[in-house]
């Protein structure tokens, strides 16, 4: 048994300083003065208590792709970033498209014994957008939800009944919307410091225009839909109208998009090439206006490690994508708790009551007497300077690398075992 | 000039850009009085082109022969480029080369950028992706004040494809350094979002952005952009954006034409204006190979102290 004395609680719902007992896998009591003989004490005074945070949206890389990042590297950042529980983005060689796929990534991520991983399959076969998936049986092999995530599904009437098919087995949808056929070849936000630089734009209505669709043909098909990095004001303002009708719509964004504007770009970082493109700052002011209003549900990584000499190239040729892992919590406690756009119960439930919400892990994202003991413990006074050299992620291509941020991950629970960082 | 690469105007201050310009004046008077310099002998100079190009590579060339050094002329067809190297790792092959200046024309804007970052070479950007063209605004800029000499109040309109164009960029930024007043011109298809962010105005009517202007400057047409829904046709692009005489009866009294070539002729300019009596585009080839030379010298004249 561990016991976490004089610790601030930190739940979706409120903030209490309380003692937690860790019994087994499960935390069996949340209440002030707990004595238990012979448990393992860890003294908590100062530090934040929040259930183990859950990331909707990563790619770990594996199988096909283990030079950027794999199961174990994978898992180790996530652990390193106070995650628990992690979903890994079917865009993998090949792509997790069906169930033995599923079984592979819940049976590798079991014997790793570091996050939980759940994998996303394919919303089609092979992210081709015409056939689709089997729903009913990658579910059963550990699916915890579908999505085409890069290669949105472009025809509309698969789309709707890809919605429709994932209703009858209790999936949500995760989409990547874009309207490619806008975004062209366009590798940055289209926009003033694109012209100054000479990349190609992408317009904002690339994403807007692909969620207006989503959320529409959702509420055509009465099914529920999970928008991923959101990244505009449009975007934000089309979600917001949409849950007013009462549509089944919630949505992520990234650290990246309340934290960075597309000035990143004007020193063709490629590190900053990201896909929905960093925005203006009147963008990043709606992002999080739209994280304090409540209409963005989820703090998302969207971790896409890639290796260091497919970044060193030329900025049309490097690939989309930053590291995120390993600095989201830092960069949300940072910019959006210290400035006062949130609390930190906001926190907990944008990186962790949400998505557990979201996804059904009924058994997770707070922490309270019954829950599984998945727990991360912060220094919220810990200030330091992010070196993406030291990361546990096999990427190192981050935006953040050089940011000076606080509030750093001390201790890591997972169903009750504590975590070497 | 205390720095090792010359990758845009953008990055350049006041007193560089007219150290440049005055140089290259200088040059300009060796050219005409068909000097050889020697300045350069011993160094050795390497072209790295992955785009063609004919004029701006033959310029180079012939700048860094008139000052005695030994050029290098790597050809992307024919080189390991084609076996996928990557381009640090060229450049990195070419500092192994001793090579003293790369110049490098890209399709990918910032990869110049990217190969001064990897590499001791000075590199000097010929023109990447819709980034920039740094020689070709100073040969532009040169060329204007050898006519007017201050380029001060003046008003340039460039007229023709700017979104896609590194050349109206680094005029843009170069001619608002000169204290010239910069008109940019072409239907919104073809404009670039915040171009006026770069000190410009901004007019999709050529017939008001023409008027009291003393230099006018048509891009070049890139037809394959009809394709891609840019614009209709050409016999409508040259309707209403091309340089005629008639059109350029609203310009001050003394204007000059310019343009970067190759030239379509009746596309974005009329074979009679190309070849009238305000046309300099010859002109700007000879300033060309002048601003070249004053980039080389004046690159490694700052490195060779540390040699």
């Amino acid at each position: 048994m561990i016991l976490l004395k004089n610790a601030t609680v930190v739940n979706a719902d409120g903030m209490c300083e309380t003692d937690v007992l860790i019994d087994g896998e499960t935390i069996s009591h949340v209440t002030p003065n707990i004595e238990c003989f012979g448990a393992e004490i860890i003294d908590c005074e100062g530090k934040l208590v929040f259930p183990g945070f859950i990331d909707m949206h990563c790619h770990l890389r594996d199988p096909g792709q283990t030079h950027k990042e794999d199961m174990e590297s994978g898992t180790r950042a996530a652990l390193a970033g106070g995650y628990t529980t992690v979903c890994c983005m079917p865009n993998t060689t090949p792509p997790l498209d069906n169930p033995a796929m599923m079984n592979y990534i819940r049976t590798r991520s079991a014997a790793l014994d570091n996050a939980d991983v759940y994998p996303i399959g394919c919303i089609t076969r092979g992210q081709k957008g015409a056939e689709l998936c089997e729903y009913g049986r990658m579910k059963e092999a550990g699916a915890i939800a579908v999505s085409d995530d890069g290669l949105p599904v472009s025809n509309g009437a698969v789309m709707l009944n890809a919605l429709k098919y994932a209703k009858t087995f209790g999936l949500t949808v995760l989409s990547h919307s874009e309207d490619k056929s806008i975004s062209g070849t366009g590798v940055v936000n289209a926009g003033e410091n694109a012209t100054v630089c000479g990349l190609r734009g992408i317009p904002k209505a690339a994403e807007s225009a692909g969620i207006a669709r989503d959320v529409l043909l959702a509420e055509e098909a009465g099914a529920r839909l999970h928008v991923c990095h959101v990244s505009t004001a449009e975007s934000v303002d089309i979600i917001r109208q949409a849950k007013k009708r009462g549509a089944s719509v919630t949505c992520e964004t990234c650290p990246h998009y309340f934290a960075a504007t597309d000035d990143e770009i004007l020193s063709y970082n490629t590190n900053a090439k990201i896909n929905p493109p960093l925005r203006a700052s009147d963008d990043v002011d709606a992002i999080i206006e739209g994280i304090a209003d409540g209409t963005i549900d989820v703090i998302a990584t969207d971790h896409a490690p890639h290796g260091f000499d497919e970044k060193n190239k030329e900025f049309d040729y490097a690939p989309f994508g930053t590291v995120g892992l390993e600095t989201a919590f830092s960069v949300a406690y940072t910019r959006l708790v210290l400035t006062d756009a949130i609390k930190p119960t906001d926190l907990c439930r944008l990186m962790s009551a949400a998505p557990a919400n979201i996804l059904g892990l009924t058994d997770r994202g707070r922490i309270e007497a019954g829950a599984r003991a998945d727990i991360v413990i912060v220094d919220p006074d810990a200030e330091y300077t992010v070196d993406a050299r030291t990361f546990k992620s096999k990427g190192k291509n981050s935006l953040f690398d050089g940011w000076r941020l606080n509030g750093q991950i001390t201790d890591v629970f997972v169903k009750g075992e504590r975590k070497t960082l | 000039m205390k720095r090792k690469d010359i990758l845009g105007i953008k990055d350049l201050s006041k007193s560089e850009v007219n150290e440049i310009l005055s140089t290259a004046n200088a040059m300009r008077e060796t050219i005409d009085r068909n000097e050889r310099s020697t300045v350069l002998r011993g160094r050795t100079v390497a072209t790295l082109f992955y785009e063609n190009s004919t004029r701006t590579r033959n310029s180079f060339e012939s700048a860094a022969k008139n000052l005695g050094a030994t050029t290098m002329s790597i050809s992307v067809a024919a080189s390991s480029v084609q076996k996928g190297e990557s381009l640090v790792d060229t450049g990195k092959t070419l500092d192994a080369l001793k090579t003293d200046v790369i110049i490098i024309r890209h399709s990918v804007a910032g990869s110049p950028r990217l190969l001064a970052e990897n590499v001791k070479a000075s590199v000097i950007n010929a023109g990447d992706g819709m980034n920039e063209h740094p020689s070709q605004a100073f040969l532009d800029a040169l060329t204007a004040q050898r006519k007017f000499g201050s380029l001060a109040g003046k008003k340039i309109v460039i007229v023709g494809d700017v979104k896609h164009s590194r050349v109206a960029r680094s005029d843009v930024l170069l001619f608002g350094m000169l204290g010239a007043n910069v008109t940019v011109c072409a239907p919104y298809t073809l404009l670039p979002q915040g171009i006026d962010s770069m000190g410009c105005d901004v007019d999709s009517d050529f017939d008001r952005a023409i008027e009291g202007a003393d230099i006018v400057l048509p891009l070049r047409l890139q037809l394959e952009r009809m394709d891609q829904a840019f614009f209709s046709s050409r016999e409508e692009y040259s309707y209403y954006y091309g340089v005629t005489q008639k059109r350029l009866a609203a310009c001050a009294d003394d204007y000059i034409v310019m343009h970067p070539g190759p030239i379509n002729r009746d596309a974005e300019i009329t074979g009679e204006v190309a070849d009238g009596d305000h046309s300099v585009i010859e002109e700007q080839v000879t300033n060309g190979v002048a601003v070249r030379m004053a980039m080389l010298q004046l690159l490694t004249a700052n490195v060779g102290g540390e040699l």
